[in-house]
This record gives C-alpha cells, structure tokens and sequence, in this order.
C-alpha cells in the first residue's frame, strides 16, 4: 500500500512539472508586428450591413484572457461584436486552444455549429485553419498572422496583420526624443545613446518590427544606436527580465520590447530606465519609467469579417490595417517620462505616415551591410521551406513592407556578423 | 470491551473480502452520479444555470454532433491504448511511469519518418517505416529501464519518469530543427500538400481507425495477461519474485519482455497520433495522457474491458467539463475544478470497494 501511495504521489508529482513545460512550449506562437500597404489592404469595409440576428461568429484564441495577447483579440471580438449591436449568443469563444489537431476540431466544430465565419489568433493555428477550410467551403475562415493565405488559393480562407511597424516607428520617436531630451541635459553623451531590444525570435515579425523602432528613434537622434536580445519565446517573463537587466548593464539606456510579459519593463522600473512597451500600457505597474506602448487593434478586421460575411461579399485574401482604418493605435503617451513636444512631433509624423510623405523603411533612410537596398532587392513573401527570396519589395525609394502579404516580410540581418541594418547588433539570435 | 472504537462515533472499517462486480459497478456508477451532483451544484452556485442544463452540456460535450462523437471515440481510444500499455507491467508490480516519453518517442520517430522520407519513398512505404520505426523507438525507451532494473535492481518509477523528460526534450531539439517557417518555433501540419505518410481515412472521419487499432489491442492485451503462458509468468512474478525464481522462471526476463511490449504499444500509440490523425509533433502531443492512463488502468484494476469504460468516463467527463466551460463563459480552470471533482469521487468511490463502514456494536 504505501508503494502505491508512493507511485500515486511521484505521478502527482510527475505531472505538475510537465503541465508547466507544456504552457511554456504552447505560448511559442503569438505574434504582432508591422504591415500596412495599398496592394492587397484596400478591401473596403461594407458600410451598414445589418448582421441577420442568427447569424454566428466563431473564435479560436491561444490561451485566455490572462495572456495580454489574447487579450487584446478577445477584447476586439467584443468590441466588433458591441459596435454591430450582435448579441452574447452570436459570438462565441474558445479560449485555451493548442496549436495543433485541437485547433482543426474546434475550428470544425464551430462550423457545426452553424458559424458563418471563424477567426483564429495565433500564427501556429494556419495549417489547421487551412484544412478546416478546406472541409467546409461555405464557412469563412480568417487567420490573424498568418502567411498562406495569398498562395493558398481557397476562397474562404483569409490572413489579416496590422501596419504595426508604423506603431513601432512611431513610438520610435518617442523614444528618440527622450534620448534628446538625456542628452541635452548632459545624462548622457550623443555616442552613450544606445538603446535595448528584448525580441522573442530572430524572425521577420520581429526583425521588422525593431528595425521600424530603431529607424523612428534614429530619425529623431540621429546618432542612436541598437543592441537586440532574443528570449527564444513569446512569453517568458524571467528570461525578458534578464534581457534587460543585461542591456542595461552593457550600457543601454532606453529599452523596448516584442515580447509579452512585464518582465522588461519591470527590470526598466527598478533600473529607472525609461522603457517602450508593447500590448498596451505598463503606466499602473510602472509609472517613473513607461514612455509609450503600440499596440494593434482588432475589432475593424473583426467588423470587416462579419460585415463582408453577412453581405456576402468577399474578405480579401490578405488585409493590412493601418493607422488610418484604426488598426494601429499608440497608448498613453505618460507625460512624466516624455521629453516635452512629443505629442506636437508624434501628430506630425502621424500626419506624414498617413499622407505618405513619410515612409517608415525608406531606403535613403537606412544601410544594410553599408549600402542602401535598391530595386533589385527581393523578399521571402511565397512560403517555401528553403526561406528563397521570390518577390522585389522595394520601389518609389521605399521597402514596401505588409503590402505583398499582411504579415511582415522584412528580416535584413546578418546572423554571421551579429547585425540587422547597420547602427543594429544583434546580441544573439533565437530561432 | 474490546471492540470499543476509540473515536467515539461508533463507526469503523472493515476490509471487505470480496464484493460482487454488479455491487462494485453500483457504487461507481453511484459515485459518478454524486460527482455530476456536485459538479451541477458547482457550476449552479458560480453561474446560477440550472443544474439540468449543466447536466445536458455535459452530455452534449461529446454527442452533440457527429464529428464530437467521433472526436470523442478517438481521445477515449488513445488513452485506453497507452492504459493498455501501462497494464501488463503493472500486473508484474513494475511500476512504469514512462508512458509519456514512450508515446512521445513514438510520435518523434513518425514524425522523422514522415518528414526524412515523405517526398522519396511511396506512401505505403513511408507508413510502413515510420510504424517499424515508432513501436522499435517506444520498445527502446521501455527496455533501457527495465534492463537497468533487471541488471542492477534500478528504481523503475523515477528512472520512467526521467525518460519522459529525455523524450519530450528530443522531441523539442528536433522541433526546432524542423520548424516552418524558421523562428516560429512549430512543425505546423507535416506533408499538408502531399499527405505522405498519413493513414487513410475510413468512412467520412480519421477517427475510425485508432478506434479499430485500439480494439484489436483491448483483446491482445486480455488474451495476453489471461490465457498466455507470458500473462501467467508475469503475474507469477508480480505475485512474489522468489516464487518465480523457485519454479524457475526468469525473473530478468520477464521483466524485460513485458516492459518491451509496454513501450512497444505506447509506442504504436505515438505513430497513430502524428500519422493518423494530428499529423504534426509538439512537445505536447501526448498531452499528459501517459499519466492520465496510469490512474485509467489502476481504476479498472488492469483488466483491459474495464479499461474501456474508465477511459470513457474520463474521456466523456473531461469533454462535458470543457463544454461547460465555454458554453457559460468560464475559463479553463473551471473545468479543471470538474474534473477534478469527478475524479476525486471516482477515486474515493474505490475505498468503497475495498472497505465496508459498519456501525459498532456496543460491545457489553
């Protein structure tokens, strides 16, 4: 008997290690960064449709609300749901789904259900997505991103991204103003104004997006500098806490982060180092050093989906929401960290973004290797195993980044010499 | 005076010597329906549903539909299949803790079969290797602690613990070298395009055939421990060592032989997840059913029918929990709280079996 209470005890045991590892690997796919552009984002959203009240949406979410990812999505199916006046019966959500067969069942199901459309937010959901929608034709699946939808070929399958990297450059800005700010107040020296990047992956998505970030920050400080580490997983509060601490110690003096958890902005608040978030605002957890966040909003592509779906009208195979269809949104700019105009700076260069005088990676703008990309410059935006570069993305002076497919494309780096664009060293690489 | 009970409440227990099966079958099924009781009052008490209703989602959890049935049917039969792995080294008193990392290391050698020989060898070859491959893989990650037991008297319960860290630490090397795309850290569906390696599909749904994988094994696995000379050498050896050694059966051996087939059919298990019906390899794929399956075999104590039904009970309880969970907006954890209820009265229920409470007799 008491080998056996033994064994029950050591499964116990046994079990509570593994249920953990197994959050840790299964967080490994969020995603959120840059796209934004006029090829394949100007799909219209069908102005007053009234939703039949019996018509249903579905919706796969990761993990639940206490993940800031999936919080964002759950709180944009609300807020699209709330906006087109459907009832609590109309949505329905299904939080904590794997990125695996799980995903293809509860997309399925959903469908059984009676769902006119599902959407899914994590960006390893895509292939069971793909074979959901190969199974039930009638039914429109959207997949927040990712990258097979416009080589795919199916009708009702459908990837959606946001111009994030205009956030990013955005609150880039931000950020270089407050390293102005450092240095006319003799904090720091010009060549001392070196900023940190805490990255999950060595991967387009956020390659791009430190790129954007950096190249928002340098067109206000122009002698800025960048050091990037990656964490090798989207949520993984110690190892991001690390990250900072360590580019602080190596001299950084501004931090920043694509990443989820509060681990980089926690270790800037005990550092009093200002920090750039992500997601959302850390002003309430941080409030002497969070500068400004980015974030993307969901609830237009949302309303998009279940107003193109009631009319019956088709959801374009890739959709990039940008700052002007209110996809891309800056949070709480805090005011006790930023250097002052900022807001003034950041309506202008909002203003350009918008009106296309300014372009977030415009090529007289930035060096790779020590020249500047010409039009001969191609791309990896065809998903093929061996990553082959397949379409030219740079034209009119400027990379034309999410316009090709929604989500981001843009990963110039030199793994070999420890480099993104020049002015960036990459501390590490995660794949 | 001698009977008098110490805690003054006039109650004590009693060993039971036997009970009939329908008495024991009675008392299961009365403690499910308490659990259900108190999962309803549960549920009423933080949503204020009507405990009918909550009953019916539970229901509806798994026979909603045609395709939650069969979703069903498929979960309930890979945990009997690794419940029926676990049961033979059970009998023996080998305490195999490794199932796990047996199914994982299956699913691993699938995978790699499937990804290393999907576009150069034919379809069938492709299965064929990769079913070689997964059951040889699983037989290995049962013969390396049974060897060490035999050999060296090794302690089995923490030596097929590790081996399931080993395993799903494998499996997350190799994930990463053959994530698509790079950097996003999953395999995502292995040949979607070609279907290379992928079981075929009988009738409408994939399901149909672990369903059919997991029979064939139920009546294996009870012929196996009840009418072969190998079921009667282990539970010989299970019984008492000495006496095996006395009549002069290998004790080494047996041991061995019975943790190969264990892992062997944990293995079988792995291939026909990643090739017949997940087609991709995380590190979560066996999603903590190789422990699940231990407290499945040890409810139906080993036998290999009542297996089928404990792997049901759970199956269908973790389906509904789930449902419930959506259905009133309620997270995760709160069908975790379900089952947990659930499984605790169907535990508690076997003290039950074993032991009688009687009222004492005040003794004069």
């Amino acid at each position: 008997m008491k080998k056996q209470i033994a064994l029950v005890l050591s499964v116990l045991m046994a079990a509570v290690p593994f249920s953990a590892f197994a959050g840790e690997t299964e967080a490994a796919a969020e995603a959120a960064a840059p796209a934004g552009g006029a090829v394949i984002a100007d799909a219209p959203v069908e102005a007053d449709v009234e939703i039949p009240s019996d018509m249903k949406f579905g919706f796969i979410f990761l993990h639940d609300e206490n993940s800031t990812y999936d919080l964002n999505f759950i709180n944009g199916a609300k807020d699209a749901a709330k906006a087109l006046g459907l009832s609590d019966d109309q949505i329905i959500l299904k939080t904590n789904v794997p990125e695996g067969q799980e995903c293809y069942e509860t997309a399925a199901d959903l469908a059984d259900q009676g769902c006119a459309a599902v959407f899914a937010d994590s960006f390893g959901h895509e292939d069971y997505m793909i074979q959901a929608a190969q199974e039930y034709p009638d039914v429109q699946f959207c997949h927040a991103t990712g990258t097979k939808a416009h080589t795919e070929g199916l009708d009702n399958y459908h990837n959606a991204f946001a111009s994030i990297y205009e956030g990013r450059y955005l609150a880039g800005v931000a950020a270089g103003m407050k390293l102005n700010e450092m240095i006319k107040d003799g904090k720091i020296t010009e060549d001392q104004a070196k900023i940190g990047y805490v990255g999950a992956f060595t991967y387009a998505e956020v390659i791009s997006g430190f790129t954007s970030f950096f190249l928002g920050a340098r067109s206000e400080c122009p002698s800025a500098t960048m050091e990037v580490t990656f964490t090798g997983s989207w949520y993984d509060e110690t190892a991001e806490k690390e990250g900072a601490k360590n580019l602080i110690n190596d001299g950084c003096v501004l931090i920043s982060q694509h990443a989820d958890s509060m681990g980089a902005p926690t270790a800037c608040e005990e550092a009093g180092v200002p920090d750039v978030s992500y997601n959302g605002s850390t002003g309430d957890a941080c409030p002497n050093t969070y500068l400004i966040s980015s974030r993307i909003d969901w609830a237009p592509y949302m309303m998009l989906m279940m107003k193109n779906t009631a009319a019956g009208e088709p959801i374009p195979a890739d959709w990039t929401g940008t700052l002007a269809s209110g996809s891309v949104k800056l949070t709480d700019l805090n005011a006790n960290v930023a250097a002052e105009g900022t807001q003034e700076e950041l309506d202008k260069v909002t203003a350009g973004l918008e009106d296309g005088s300014i372009h977030v990676f415009d090529v007289s703008k930035f060096t790779f290797k020590g020249a500047a990309l010409d039009e001969s410059f191609q791309a990896d935006v065809d998903t093929d195993e061996a990553y082959t570069p397949d379409t030219n993305v740079v034209s009119d002076g400027y990379f034309h980044e999410s316009e090709y497919r929604s989500a981001p494309y843009f990963d110039l780096n030199d793994a070999d010499n420890s480099t993104g664009i020049d002015g960036i060293t990459l501390l590490d690489t995660k794949f | 005076m001698k009977n008098k009970t110490k805690n003054g409440i006039g109650l004590h227990i009693v060993k039971r010597d036997a009970i009939p099966w329908y008495k024991a079958m009675g008392i299961r099924g009365l403690a499910l329906l308490i659990s259900i009781a108190v999962c309803a009052i549960v549920t009423w008490a933080l949503t204020r549903q009507s405990p009918l209703g909550v009953m019916q989602t539970i229901f509806l959890g798994s026979f909603a539909s045609t395709r939650r049935f069969w979703v069903m049917m498929q979960d309930l039969s890979v945990l009997l299949l690794i419940s029926l792995a676990m049961a033979p080294a059970f009998r023996m008193r080998f305490w195999n803790i490794g199932g796990e990392g047996q199914v994982m290391i299956g699913c691993l050698a699938t995978a790699a079969c499937m990804i290393n020989f999907g576009k150069s060898l034919p379809n069938g070859l492709v299965i064929l290797i990769s079913l070689i491959a997964a059951v040889c893989a699983g037989g290995i990650w049962g013969l390396v602690p049974a060897v060490c037991k035999a050999k060296w008297n090794t302690n089995e319960t923490l030596f097929t613990l590790m081996m399931n860290y080993v395993a799903i630490q494998l499996c997350a090397y190799f994930i990463i070298i053959w994530e698509s795309p790079k950097g996003s850290g999953k395999v995502g569906i292995i040949n979607q395009k070609s279907h290379a390696g992928w079981l075929p599909t009988i009738g409408k749904y994939k399901y149909l055939l672990t369903v059919i994988v997991a029979a064939a094994i139920t009546v294996f696995i009870f012929c196996y421990m009840n009418y072969s000379k190998h079921g009667y050498e282990l539970a010989v050896v299970g019984e008492s060592q000495k006496t095996a050694k006395y009549v002069g059966i290998s004790v080494g051996k047996v041991i061995v032989r019975t943790m190969v087939l264990s892992g062997a059919i944990c293995g079988l298990t792995g291939f026909m997840l990643v090739a017949g019906s997940d087609h991709t390899i995380t590190t979560t794929l066996a999603s903590g059913r190789g422990f699940t399956a231990v407290l499945v075999a040890w409810m139906a104590k080993f036998n290999p029918f009542g297996m089928i039904f404990t792997s049901f009970l759970l199956t269908f309880m973790s389906k509904g929990a789930g449902e419930v969970a959506s259905n009133f907006n309620l997270n995760e954890s709160f069908s975790d709280i379900l089952t947990s209820i659930i499984i605790f009265f169907l535990i508690g229920c076997e003290f039950f079996i074993q032991y009688r409470i009687v009222r004492q007799k005040e003794a004069k």
